[in-house]
């Protein structure tokens, strides 16, 4: 059976960063407690300039008040998503906001690794842009194994590039449990 | 098909007789390098995942430099040295500099070199962008996460997807007003900070053949401003003659086929180009030096893996020699090795360090220093207002200290030439 991941699409442009996704202020957090984990959550995207955060039309926040999870667990990205740092608390982040899955047309190599390797989520690139054609808060689903994204709110069919030898990495979610499978460790 | 020389270490590595760009492969890691800022999330998360069994998997190859945040009062960051300190101890590692101790070596890119880790044709990994630096070596290096380096960490394997190669030639002869530098700079204008994604930037030419080690590392080392996966030049008898000072003789020099595939390739005749700079707040963000001087500058900065090494230092000091700076002006050595050879070298029967301090510059301790920023008592540090120019390698917000300042990426002539002024200048104006 082929993995679905249903939810609302959060859309965002070009050179999105890690300070961007996790501003370098709050990595002072520690990642192995729980309550301190959230604070990941709630600042997660934190520092999207408020006219790009939730296109097209912008000023959308990702997270709401306290919260530390968005009601938006699909990200539409452009291209060069993740560049800056190397900091593995952006996919971290990202993924303690409940996001299960990036769109993007192309990213910086360091986070796609971080994102499939660390176990956070999900990174595709698209064929096309889709940051035109999706809007934020859009009804989406999106299947793993072949690789479809459907916009339920257009009807819209897009088919995204093929995960490829990460696949069996981000099934397995991450690396360490993908190479016990294996029995490479 | 050809390969090129990414191809044919990838191929070494992995153990198999060609690769092709795209395809996934396992790698045997000759050296991973850690720092500390993430050597300690590194060791926590191999210590989790291995539990009980967690075990180095070969100490000669693991190498640790403290460098990042060292000299400051900050009770994280001393943590975080501490941690190593106690890794070390705990399990005998060969290869640990500690600040505080003579061991102590500096910015892990430069050290690298100096301490003879970067080995022709062999694979290096490190938990930090700028490890592409090493690609001058004729091997391929490159940056990752804590989860990879955890991994690599336990095992000495990690996956990596063959990049394709993009080619660089620079063709003439290097003017004295132009550094590699300008070059990297010029390249960055070009082709934007994602032009290199996921791909190795392979630089040759005329060019390129004559100028120094630390010169070359200049270029790999920014591969990563335009979202390299790592940057390469390969051996030749600059890159042999270097190694033999390190007695280091034997290893595998790859060159690329003539009839490798590249990507795309860009071509440059050295003698027609000009001094450049990346104006704030991006290293992409490419313009003439001629273009913008006269902008005030109120620091400047010769320092980090980029612009820190002996060579960035020479060509400062055949500008700042029997001259007076008229803005704050911090020398900060990438290495030990390099602060040592300042009181060696000279220039005109002075040493480095006499036409610095006569010239009324700051100079500091061996560290990545304000490149990054750093805790608030960090020398050399950007406040609220300030107008930088820097040879570092990022310029993005709040990179150097301050969100509210604005730092302009130069090679150190034109630094030097600014710092004299207190405004951009044009290096030609003092050679
Ligand atoms: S000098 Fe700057 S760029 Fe180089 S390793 Fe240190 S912080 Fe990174």
């Amino acid at each position: 059976m082929s993995e679905k991941i249903i939810g609302k699409a959060y859309v965002l442009g070009n050179n999105i960063d890690t300070d961007q996704i996790i501003p370098a202020e709050h990595l002072v957090y520690s990642t192995s407690d729980p309550e301190e984990l959230k604070k990941y959550g709630h600042y997660a995207l934190s520092s999207v300039p408020p006219s790009q955060a939730g296109l097209p039309q912008g000023n959308m926040p990702f997270i709401e008040g306290d919260n530390h999870i968005s009601q938006y667990n699909i990200i539409i990205g452009g291209s060069n998503f993740g560049c800056g740092s190397s900091r593995e608390h952006a996919p971290l982040a990202m993924q303690v906001a409940g996001v299960k899955a990036i769109i993007a047309e192309s990213y910086a190599r360091i986070f796609y690794r971080n994102s499939v390797d660390g176990g956070f989520l999900t990174p595709f690139e698209s064929n096309s842009e889709l940051k035109g054609v999706i809007k934020t808060g859009d009804e989406v689903e999106l299947d793993i194994d072949s690789n479809v994204l459907v916009n339920k709110s257009t009807s819209q069919t897009y088919q995204l590039k093929p995960l490829g030898s990460v696949h069996d990495i981000v099934k397995s979610g991450g690396l360490f449990n993908y190479a016990r499978e294996h029995q490479l460790i | 098909m050809g390969m090129t020389i990414t191809e044919k270490i990838f191929a070494k590595a992995s153990g198999k007789n060609t690769v092709i760009p795209g395809e996934s492969v396992w790698l045997d890691v000759d050296i991973l390098m850690t720092h500390d800022v993430c050597g300690p999330p590194t060791i926590a998360i191999w210590k989790n995942e291995f539990g009980e069994k967690a075990k180095v998997w070969d100490k000669n190859k693991l190498v640790i430099f403290p460098d990042h945040y060292i000299f400051t009062k900050n009770p994280h960051a001393n943590r975080n040295v501490e941690i190593l300190r106690q890794f070390a101890a705990d399990y005998d590692l060969p290869n640990y500099y500690d600040v505080g101790t003579e061991r102590y070596k500096g910015v892990c890119h430069i050290a690298l070199a100096q301490e003879g880790y970067n080995i022709p044709g062999t694979v290096l990994f490190g938990t930090d962008s700028h490890t592409c630096t090493s690609g001058a070596f004729g091997m391929f290096s490159t940056g990752v996460g804590n989860t990879d380096a955890a991994f690599i960490l336990g095992t000495g394997k990690i996956w990596e997807k063959v990049p394709e190669s993009m080619k660089f030639v620079f063709n003439g002869v290097m003017p004295p007003y132009l550094t590699a530098k300008d070059l990297i700079l010029q390249i960055l204008g070009d082709i934007t900070t994602d032009g290199a994604t996921y791909r190795a930037m392979e630089f040759s030419g005329s060019a390129i053949a004559s100028m120094s080690m630390y010169e070359r590392m200049t270029l790999t080392n920014m591969a990563i401003e335009a979202g390299g996966m790592s940057g390469i030049i390969a051996v030749d008898d600059v890159t042999r003659s270097y190694l033999s000072e390190l007695n280091i003789s034997e290893y595998d020099e790859f060159t690329s086929d003539s009839d490798a595939k590249y990507f795309s390739e860009y071509t440059y005749d050295v003698e027609k180009m000009e001094p450049i700079v990346a104006k704030p707040h991006s290293p992409d963000n490419k313009d003439t030096v001629s273009n913008v001087a006269g902008t005030k500058v109120t620091k400047c900065y010769i320092g980090s893996c980029t612009g820190g090494k002996i060579t960035d230092f020479q060509f400062a000091a055949n500008i700042l020699y029997g001259r007076k700076v008229k803005v704050p002006t911090f020398i900060v050595p990438a290495s030990i090795s390099v602060a040592k050879e300042l009181g060696e070298v000279t220039f005109n029967g002075s040493t480095l360090l006499e036409i610095f301090s006569d010239a009324g510059c700051h100079i500091a301790e061996s560290s990545c220093a304000a490149c990054l920023g750093g805790p608030a008592d960090t020398i050399g540090r950007s406040t609220d207002g300030d107008v930088v120019i820097s040879t570092t390698n990022r310029n993005f917000p709040g990179r150097m200290g301050s969100k509210q300042a604005g730092v302009y990426l130069a090679s150190p002539l034109t630094v030097a030439a600014s710092a004299l002024t207190g405004e951009i200048t044009d290096p030609r104006n003092y050679l």
